[in-house]
């Protein structure tokens, strides 16, 4: 593979998450212009948020399913398991104690 | 604003000085004398500066680690030294006020707790970790040499604001957990608080940069050939540890903004009024809190796995098993958090879950615990020092286990929270499962360290004294605890809980005995180091890499960086008979140079945490800018490496293979005799 090459499928790569990224941030910002924010509009946004993660580490980060980044998406997986479990838990336990303390 | 408060902030000579007990104002007394001897001492043996190019400006791993372990030591002492003092008060305050005024007791169990997790615990295993993992994956330092200075600056400044609050001022009433809203400003509108948090802030910031540290180190620093699962068992607990502590500490750092917040900004998060809820603290604490335990205690099982596969002449036995249950066991303490505050109100559902999931955490530990007793199974067993105190820790860290598993049962939780009970039952498993690993890992590695041997005697005086210290202090804490004794009591009126107070400040003493016989132990050996040199570097007949140098190592620790094709590769070229070969060529190395950015951000720590406690703005001003200015300053250096040159290493390398070829190897029996001097007979498997 020759450095042209390399260098025109880096921009490639760059170029589509660039593009990716702004409909992801513009498609948010349009919904809560153009509505009150509202439950759907909010799952909206968390989706659209996670969608950009994904896009941010495969056209950024270069994360794939390669052989050689196994080590860097198996740390990026267990850091996202202990966030889940961390926030996610958090959520469960004050929004409990909430309930029974209101 | 007078000129007096914006030079002092709320420092007057009134709020300043210890003389509201005459108990206070003789520990500060100590502390300052104390202080004032080391400096004495060093002036006049001209000791300032070799302290400063040699150690405090080092950026070597094994210099860095050792300093970390001085500062643990130096910090156990205060804080057993105060286990000791309350104690005694709860023996003598039987319907009686005792010798301690309450609020001074409450000062006693917050440093002792603070210190002890903060700046006894952490330091000691971070020393550890830091001398000996880099060895064992063979590596010549850690990724972040610089990183790793800063880490122990910010950690000593930790500390140090600790033992300034002793002299000026008082320190927290909380708790070591500073729950609020008592640590709030409605409720302890004094600077204690304010000491807590910065110091704590200090020492978890540390502690998250030597995570990242670490875990990097351990990722890209190994030798050729050394895969993760050929690493020595010490370096996947080091590993999981770093880990643990990426994760875990940005909670307690967030928290503890997020309280001082409440009391310098007026912000509500933890409140009782204006829309505050105590509740996310406790949650954020403890999401720190319960890794924070496994990260205590993952080192010490890595440190015992090495010592019962050295002093049992054998390979570990289920190496994978003990890896995969240490990966449980990390992941697993993300999920059990919820333990710690089984009253605060949620439902039985949550308190379920998260009961069953702290029971889960048995079955990892359990499977370790088989794994080391059938390590020793059929083994070589010699009683060495280490070995003992791997073997107290087994027994009674079952213990302590066991206990927990009843907590973990949130009715009986409901019985017991906050009694003796969960006192006892947090020292049984944190004195075995994090003091004794300690204690046996500076037996294990000081020769590798120093080039001699602790003395045997001493080590098993320290051993019998913790061991029937701890016993007698702890046990009896499970009876008190079942009787209702609650934790923290300053005075009581219940004849009943009379005579295990009494056994247990007799344990106490044992323990401030077994503090002074460590203290012997390092000074006898010092005094005898000649008759236990070890300048071969193998003393234990090792079988991991970091006995394969000289000792004390050369600060590039490997001459050659080692190929490894195994597990426990030393012992393979040991009984291959390719240890301690010639090298065809040597290469060049580069070193880093020593910095001064460290020490000068812990000094900045200093200055801006103790600025903010007294409201002295133009200091905590003055730090920050210090601090930041350092940081600036530091990427002008151009010249950060020196390199060793080939011929240089080669030189060093050969006369100590010179040295090495008129030792005569020692046997296993003659292990603890002045003949031992590191060269070992191979044998083993």
């Amino acid at each position: 593979m020759n450095e042209k090459h390399d260098f025109a499928s880096d921009l490639r790569t760059y170029l589509v998450g660039f593009a990716l990224a702004a409909l992801l941030s513009a498609v948010p910002f349009a919904a809560v212009a153009l509505h009150r924010p509202r439950a759907q509009v909010l799952w909206l946004l968390i989706g659209c948020g996670l969608v950009q993660l994904l896009v941010h580490f495969r056209c950024f980060l270069h994360i794939d399913l390669s052989e050689q980044k196994r080590d860097d998406l198996q740390l990026i997986l267990f850091s996202v398991m202990i966030v889940v479990l961390m926030v996610g838990g958090t959520l469960w336990i004050m929004g409990n104690a909430h309930r029974h303390m209101m | 604003m007078t000129l007096n408060d914006w030079l002092f902030g709320r420092l007057t000579v009134q709020a300043a000085l210890p003389f509201y007990s005459a108990i206070a104002t003789a520990a500060a007394s100590i502390v300052v004398v104390g202080a004032l001897a080391v400096v004495v001492l060093l002036t006049k043996f001209r000791l300032w500066r070799p302290l400063w190019s040699e150690w405090l400006t080092s950026l070597d791993h094994k210099r860095i680690g050792i300093m970390y372990v001085v500062l643990a030591l130096v910090m156990l002492s205060r804080a057993v030294v105060e286990a000791v003092m309350m104690r005694a008060q709860q023996a003598v305050s039987y319907d009686s006020p005792g010798y301690l005024p309450a609020d001074h007791f409450a000062q006693l169990f917050t440093t002792h707790g603070t210190i002890m997790i903060f700046f006894m615990a952490m330091p000691f295993l971070t020393g550890i970790i830091n001398y000996a993992m880099p060895l064992q994956i063979g590596a010549r330092d850690v990724s972040f040499p610089l990183l790793n200075s800063v880490s122990l600056g910010l950690t000593a400044a930790g500390a140090a604001l600790m033992m300034i609050s002793l002299c000026i001022g008082r320190f927290s009433t909380g708790g070591w957990s500073g729950y609020p809203p008592f640590t709030e400003l409605a409720f302890s509108p004094d600077v204690g608080p304010d000491y807590w948090i910065w110091a704590v802030t200090l020492s978890s910031i540390g502690s998250t940069l030597t995570g990242i540290n670490f875990a990097v180190t351990i990722y890209k620093e190994r030798a050729p050939g050394m895969h993760l699962f050929r690493m020595p068992l010490f370096c996947w607990t080091a590993l999981c540890t770093s880990i643990l502590m990426i994760f875990a500490m940005p909670p307690l750092t967030v928290a503890t903004a997020l309280l001082a917040l409440d009391r310098y900004a007026g912000a509500h998060f933890f409140t009782n009024g204006g829309g505050g809820d105590v509740m996310n603290y406790i949650n954020l604490f403890w999401l720190f809190g319960h890794p924070e335990v496994y990260i205590l205690i993952l080192p010490a099982f890595g440190v015992y796995s090495e010592v019962f596969s050295t002093f049992s002449a054998k390979a570990l036995y289920g190496y994978r098993s003990l890896v995969y249950a240490t990966m449980a066991i990390a992941v697993l303490s993300f999920t059990v958090w919820l333990h710690h505050f089984f009253t605060m109100g949620q439902g039985a559902n949550v308190n379920a879950v998260f009961g069953i999931a702290t029971m889960l955490i048995g079955i990892p530990t359990g499977v370790k615990i088989y794994d080391w007793l059938l390590t020793m199974f059929r083994g070589r067993i010699r009683f060495a020092v280490p070995l003992l105190f791997a073997l107290g820790f087994i027994l009674m860290f079952a213990i302590g286990g066991m206990t927990g598993i009843i907590l973990a049962n949130p009715g009986i939780d409901y019985q017991v929270h906050n009694t003796v009970f969960l006192v006892a039952h947090f020292h049984n498993v944190l004195i075995p499962g994090l003091l004794f690993g300690m204690l046996a890992a500076v037996q294990y590695w000081f020769p590798k360290a120093f080039g001699f041997r602790l003395n045997e005697k001493w080590g098993r005086t320290v051993f019998v004294l913790w061991t029937a210290g701890f016993l007698f202090a702890f046990m009896p804490l499970y009876a008190l605890g079942l009787l209702g004794l609650p934790r923290r009591t300053v005075e009581y009126f219940q004849g009943a809980y009379r005579p295990w107070t009494l056994i247990a400040a007799f344990g106490a003493l044992l323990l401030l005995l077994g503090l002074f016989a460590v203290g012997a132990w390092l000074f006898v050996s010092v005094r005898q180091r000649d008759d236990n040199r070890v300048p071969a570097g193998d003393p234990w007949n090792g079988r991991t890499l970091e006995w394969s140098m000289s000792a004390p190592p050369p600060e590039y620790n490997f001459a050659v960086r080692p190929r490894v094709t195994g597990r426990d590769q030393f012992m393979r070229d040991k009984l291959g008979g390719m240890a301690y070969l010639r090298p065809d060529e040597y290469e060049d190395i580069e070193i880093p140079l020593g910095s001064a950015v460290g020490p000068l951000l812990g000094i900045a720590g200093i200055l801006c945490g103790f600025g903010l406690t007294w409201h002295i703005w133009w200091m905590a001003a003055g730090g920050l800018l210090l601090s930041i200015g350092t940081v600036i300053a530091r990427s002008f250096v151009r010249e950060t490496t020196r390199i060793v040159p080939a011929g240089e290493v080669r030189l060093q390398h050969e006369a100590w293979l010179g040295r090495l070829a008129m030792e005569r190897p020692a046997s296993r029996d003659q292990e603890i005799a002045p003949s031992n001097r590191g060269l070992a007979l191979a044998d083993g498997s």
